[in-house]
C-alpha cells in the first residue's frame, strides 16, 4: 500500500509540474490543483498509513490512526481550494482584459512590458 | 495569561469585516477606522516590544491547551521588534493611500488592508509551523486582492503570475511540513527544536529534505536568486501603496529564516550543517549582485525600485546567512532600514507617476511639487543605495565588520562594495535624468496642468525619511538592541521552556485543576 500511495503522490506531482510549466492559465491551474492533490495526500501519509482504526479515543479499539495530519489536511484542502478559485477568477480577468492566456511575459513584444 | 499578544490579530480581524459589512459606501467611515486601528496597532505593538524588551518571552496559549498540542503565540524580542516595524509602516502607508486617494479607486481596500495586516502579524507571533503556514495564506490571499487593486490588464497579468508563484511556494511549504511531521511527529517550533537533536544521526535524510525544502519556500518569499522571479513583476504594477507595504513580506521570509534556523535547525546542528554557507550565501551574493545590476538596467522607475528591494534582500540574507550573533545583529538593522527605505521609495514613485505621462526613464517636463519629490527621491536613493549619512550606511558596515572574520570575507566585501557602486550609479541616473533633466525641457503649454500631490501624501512619506533618520541617529541604541534580540536568538533555551514548561489544559492529564483556570 505503500508503494501504492508514494506511486500516486510520485505521477501527481509530475503530472502537476508538466503542466505548469506550460504556461498557459488553464493547464497552468490544472497542474496546480494536481500539485495540491498531491501534497494533501502527502500530508495524510505523513502520520503514517493505517487502515481501518479509529482517529479518536474509541472503546474496544486497539490501534489508533494519527488525528492530526487529518485536520491539517482538512486545512490545506480549504486554502487551495480558496486560492485555486481566486486564481481562477484574477486569470479570468487577465484573459478577458488583454485577449491573451500566457502566464509569462509577452516574448513576442518584449518592450510591452515597459510600455504600460 | 496577558491577552495583549493577540491584539494585533485579533484587531484587524474584527476591523476588515466591519469595515465591509458596516461601512461598505462610507469611505469617510473606511478611513478613519482603519486610520484608528492601524494607530491602536502600532500604540499595542510598542507596548508589545517595551513588555519583551527585557528579554522576557510571553506565552499566549489558545483555548489554553498546553504546547505541543494547542497553538501558541509567543512575544519574544524578535517578535515584537518585527511587529512594531509592520505596525509603524503600515500607518504611514495608510496615511499615504488616503492622502493619494488611492483607496477610493477600487473596492474593498481598506478591508483587504486589514487582513494583510492580520496575516504578517499572525506570522511574526505564532510559535507554530503550521499556524505560520495559515498565516501566510491569510497575508498571501489579502495581498492578491490588494495587488489587483483598481484592475487593469497589465496589473492583473501581474497578478496572475504573483498568484501562481505563491501558490506553487505554499504547496511546497505543505510538502516540507509534511515530511517534518513525518520524521519528528510535531510541528511546535520549540518542541521540533527540542526532537530535532534528537534524530538519529544516521537516519537524517527525512529531515534534510525537510530543511531545504523550508529554506526554499522562505527563500521565495523572501525573493533571493533564484526564487525572486516574482517580485519585479508584482512590485512594480501593484498600486503604491500596496507595494510600500509588501515591503514588509519579504522580511516575512527572512524572519522565518531567522527563527527557524537559528532554533529548529541551528547552525551547530550537524544534519543540516552546510546549507547556509554553501547554498544560502551564495545564493544571497548572487541576489545582491542581479537586484543592483538589474537597478541599473531598469528603463522604469518602479522597476528600478522593485529590483532594489531584490538586491536589499540579498545584503540581509548575506549577513543572516552568516549565522553568527554579528551577522544576525547586522541583518535586523538592515531590514529596519530596507523596510523603511523601500516604502518610502514606492511612495515616492507613486508621487512621480501622479504628475507625469509615464515611468520611463526619460526626461519629460517639471510638473507641480517636483523639488520637493525630487529631494525625498534624493534623501531615499542614499539610505537605499547605502551612501552615508543615512541608516544603510550604518548597516552596510555592520554587514561587513560581521563578515570579517568569516572565510569568505573576500567574496562577500567584493560583491557589497561593488554592488554599491552599481546602486549609486544607478540611482543617480534615474535621479538626474527624471528630475535634473526635466528643467531643460520646455512645458507644453497645451498641456493640461497637473494639481501636486496632497500634503497627506507627503506627510506619509516624509514620517518614513524621518524615521530612516531617527533609524540613523539612534544607530548606537538600535544595535544594541538588535544585538540583545540576536543573543535571545543564540540562547534559545528559556523560550523553549516557556512555551513547553507552562501548564494549560493537557500537559498533565491525571489533573483538571488547570480546567478551572481557563477564563
Amino acid at each position: 500500500m505503500e508503494f501504492l500511495v508514494a506511486s500516486a503522490i510520485g505521477v501527481l506531482t509530475a503530472g502537476g509540474i508538466y503542466l505548469v510549466l506550460r504556461l498557459r492559465t488553464f493547464p497552468v491551474i490544472m497542474g496546480v490543483s494536481l500539485l495540491t492533490y498531491a501534497v494533501n495526500v502527502f500530508l495524510f501519509a505523513s502520520g503514517r498509513l493505517t487502515v481501518g482504526a479509529p482517529p479518536i479515543l474509541s472503546d474496544g479499539a486497539v490501534a489508533y490512526t494519527d488525528p492530526l495530519p487529518q485536520a491539517l489536511v482538512l486545512t490545506a484542502i480549504v486554502i487551495s481550494f480558496g486560492m485555486t478559485a481566486v486564481v481562477v477568477m484574477i486569470a479570468l480577468g487577465a484573459y478577458l482584459g488583454g485577449d491573451d492566456d500566457h502566464v509569462d511575459d509577452d516574448t513576442k513584444a518584449p518592450a510591452a512590458e515597459d510600455a504600460s | 495569561m496577558s491577552h495583549w499578544i493577540i491584539l494585533p490579530i485579533v484587531l484587524p480581524a474584527f476591523l476588515a469585516p466591519f469595515i465591509v459589512l458596516a461601512a461598505r459606501y462610507h469611505i469617510v467611515i473606511q478611513r478613519s477606522v482603519s486610520l484608528a486601528g492601524v494607530f491602536a496597532l502600532v500604540v499595542v505593538a510598542a507596548g508589545l516590544a517595551w513588555q519583551a524588551s527585557d528579554g522576557t518571552v510571553t506565552l499566549y496559549q489558545l483555548g489554553d491547551w498546553a504546547a505541543p498540542f494547542g497553538i501558541v503565540l509567543v512575544a519574544d524580542r524578535l517578535s515584537t521588534l518585527m511587529v512594531l516595524l509592520t505596525a509603524v509602516l503600515a500607518f504611514f502607508v495608510l496615511l499615504y493611500a488616503v492622502g493619494s486617494r488611492w483607496d477610493y479607486r477600487g473596492w474593498h481596500f481598506h478591508a483587504l488592508y486589514q487582513f494583510q495586516l492580520m496575516g504578517i502579524m499572525g506570522a511574526f507571533l505564532t510559535g507554530d509551523l503550521f499556524n505560520l503556514f495559515v498565516f501566510f495564506e491569510v497575508l498571501l490571499i489579502a495581498s492578491y486582492g490588494l495587488m489587483i487593486h483598481q484592475g487593469g490588464t497589465v496589473r492583473l497579468r501581474a497578478g496572475v503570475q504573483y498568484v501562481l508563484y505563491n501558490l506553487l511556494g505554499s504547496t511546497l511549504f505543505l510538502f516540507a511540513l509534511g515530511a517534518i511531521y513525518a520524521q519528528t511527529g510535531t510541528l511546535n517550533m520549540a518542541d521540533l527544536a527540542e526532537r530535532v537533536q534528537l534524530i538519529d544521526p544516521s537516519d537524517t535524510v527525512g529531515i534534510r529534505i525537510a530543511a531545504v525544502l523550508l529554506l526554499m519556500v522562505f527563500a521565495i518569499k523572501a525573493a533571493v536568486v533564484p526564487l525572486h522571479f516574482w517580485l519585479p513583476s508584482s512590485y512594480a504594477e501593484a498600486p503604491a501603496p500596496v507595494a510600500a507595504l509588501f515591503a514588509i513580506m519579504t522580511k516575512v521570509g527572512a524572519y522565518a529564516i531567522i527563527r527557524v534556523y537559528t532554533m529548529i535547525f541551528p547552525p551547530d546542528l550537524e544534519a543540516t550543517a552546510g546549507l547556509h554557507g554553501w547554498w544560502l550565501l551564495p545564493a544571497a551574493l548572487v541576489s545582491l549582485a542581479i537586484g543592483m545590476v538589474g537597478l541599473l538596467a531598469a528603463r522604469k522607475l518602479d522597476r528600478l525600485v522593485a529590483f532594489s528591494v531584490i538586491g536589499s534582500m540579498g545584503m540581509v540574507m548575506i549577513s543572516i546567512s552568516l549565522f553568527t550573533a554579528e551577522g544576525i545583529t547586522a541583518a535586523l538593522y538592515y531590514i529596519i532600514h530596507s523596510t523603511l527605505a523601500a516604502g518610502a521609495l514606492f511612495l515616492i514613485v507613486d508621487l512621480v507617476r501622479s504628475s507625469r505621462a509615464d515611468l520611463m526613464l526619460t526626461a519629460q517636463a517639471p510638473v507641480a511639487g517636483s523639488a520637493l519629490t525630487a529631494g525625498m527621491f534624493f534623501m531615499a536613493a542614499i539610505a537605499m543605495a547605502g551612501l552615508p549619512p543615512l541608516s544603510g550606511f550604518v548597516g552596510k558596515l555592520l554587514i561587513l565588520d560581521a563578515s570579517f572574520d568569516t572565510g569568505s570575507v573576500a567574496w562577500i566585501w567584493a560583491v557589497i562594495l561593488i554592488s554599491s557602486l552599481i546602486a549609486v550609479v544607478g540611482f543617480g541616473r534615474a535621479g538626474s535624468v527624471l528630475f535634473w533633466k526635466s528643467q531643460s525641457v520646455a512645458v507644453d503649454p497645451g498641456a493640461e496642468v497637473q494639481a501636486a500631490p496632497s500634503p497627506l501624501s507627503y506627510v506619509a512619506v516624509g514620517g518614513l525619511l524621518a524615521l530612516l533618520v531617527a533609524h540613523t541617529v539612534l544607530a548606537g541604541p538600535m544595535t544594541r538592541y538588535t544585538s540583545a534580540i540576536s543573543a535571545q536568538l543564540f540562547a534559545p533555551e528559556p523560550y523553549i521552556a516557556t512555551v513547553l514548561d507552562t501548564p494549560g489544559k493537557l500537559s498533565d492529564p491525571y489533573s483538571d485543576t488547570d480546567e478551572e483556570e481557563a477564563h
